[in-house]
């Protein structure tokens, strides 16, 4: 790993009433740009049992929590579809690594987007998990940010939940 | 134009194969051969040499830069031109990758065209 120092955020980076806009557009930008597809909000009441494939990416350094996001199968298979440009039924194991991918850039593309943060923040590994009988905590949980997008007709979850 | 021997080093499948389309979507005729970190890259190195080396930085076992900063300690390979490939996109990192031997830095996500525009240059092409 790349060594870092954990320099105090410059104040601008710590205004936080931007940064549910600015997730949001972190996770537009992936999807446009790497699936060619638009993201628009999700509007009705979404289930969570909708959410069976999560994909989780660590945060370290100035910004600490974890960053997820959270589909069903079927549209973990489309994204991976549609990232690699091939046939629904010809995606494999492709779509936990797709959704893996995904949640990386999300949460690199965040984070570069917070000015100052982006030299002070490192990236885990993306980590994914099935099913939908578990509860996630991060330790010493602060904030949650969560947007919520329509995928292919079903809710996509995307978390940031904040250590402070 | 020959055919570009290109390695793609990258913890996700997916993304190799998708750094694999957007070469050839450049343009490039290529023999690609992958890794999944720099160590298994470096070991692959040994016996298949190549023209073009495109690396992830945030990886398991090996990340990127430990893999351009061993690269640089192997004659044979030092000459080879580096592109990182990566979410990693802070500042720090860029300035490390380049003082490492890199040659050039694109940050996902990325579009076919980021990828030409980034990777014929360093190829001279």
């Amino acid at each position: 790993m790349t060594p870092f120092s954990e320099t105090p955020l410059p104040t601008a980076a710590v205004d936080r009433t931007t940064w549910t806009p600015l997730l949001e557009l972190s996770a537009r930008e992936v999807f446009d740009i790497m699936l060619c597809t638009r993201l628009h909000p999700f509007d009705s009441p979404a289930k969570s049992s909708e959410g069976a494939f999560t994909a989780l990416v660590g945060l370290a350094g100035s910004l600490r929590g974890v960053l997820s996001i959270r589909c069903n199968d079927q549209a973990a298979r489309i994204m991976a579809s549609k990232m690699l440009g091939m046939p629904i039924e010809e995606v494999d194991n492709d779509s936990w690594d797709a959704l893996g991918e995904i949640a990386n850039m999300i949460a690199g593309n965040f984070k570069g987007k917070l000015s100052g943060i982006g030299n002070h923040c490192m990236l885990s590994v993306p980590t994914i998990i099935t099913g939908t009988d578990y509860e996630a905590r991060s330790l010493g949980a602060g904030n949650t940010i969560e947007v919520i997008f329509e995928f292919e007709n079903k809710p996509l979850w995307v978390t940031l939940e904040l250590n402070e | 134009m020959s055919q570009i021997r290109a390695l793609i080093v990258d913890d996700s499948s997916v993304m190799r194969k998708i750094v694999e389309r957007s070469l050839r979507q450049a343009g490039l005729e290529l023999a690609v051969t992958e890794a999944g970190n720099g160590a298994e890259a470096l070991g692959l190195l040994d016996a298949n040499p190549v023209d073009l080396i495109l690396s992830d930085i945030n990886m398991p076992v090996m990340d990127g830069l430990e893999f351009v900063r061993q690269l640089q300690t192997v004659d044979k390979l030092r000459g080879i031109p580096v592109v990182m490939i990566t979410t990693e996109g802070s500042e720090s990192n860029v300035v490390q990758a380049l003082s490492l031997g890199a040659k050039g830095y694109i940050r996902k996500p990325f579009t076919p065209d980021q990828v030409k525009e980034h990777v014929l240059p360093v190829l001279g092409l």
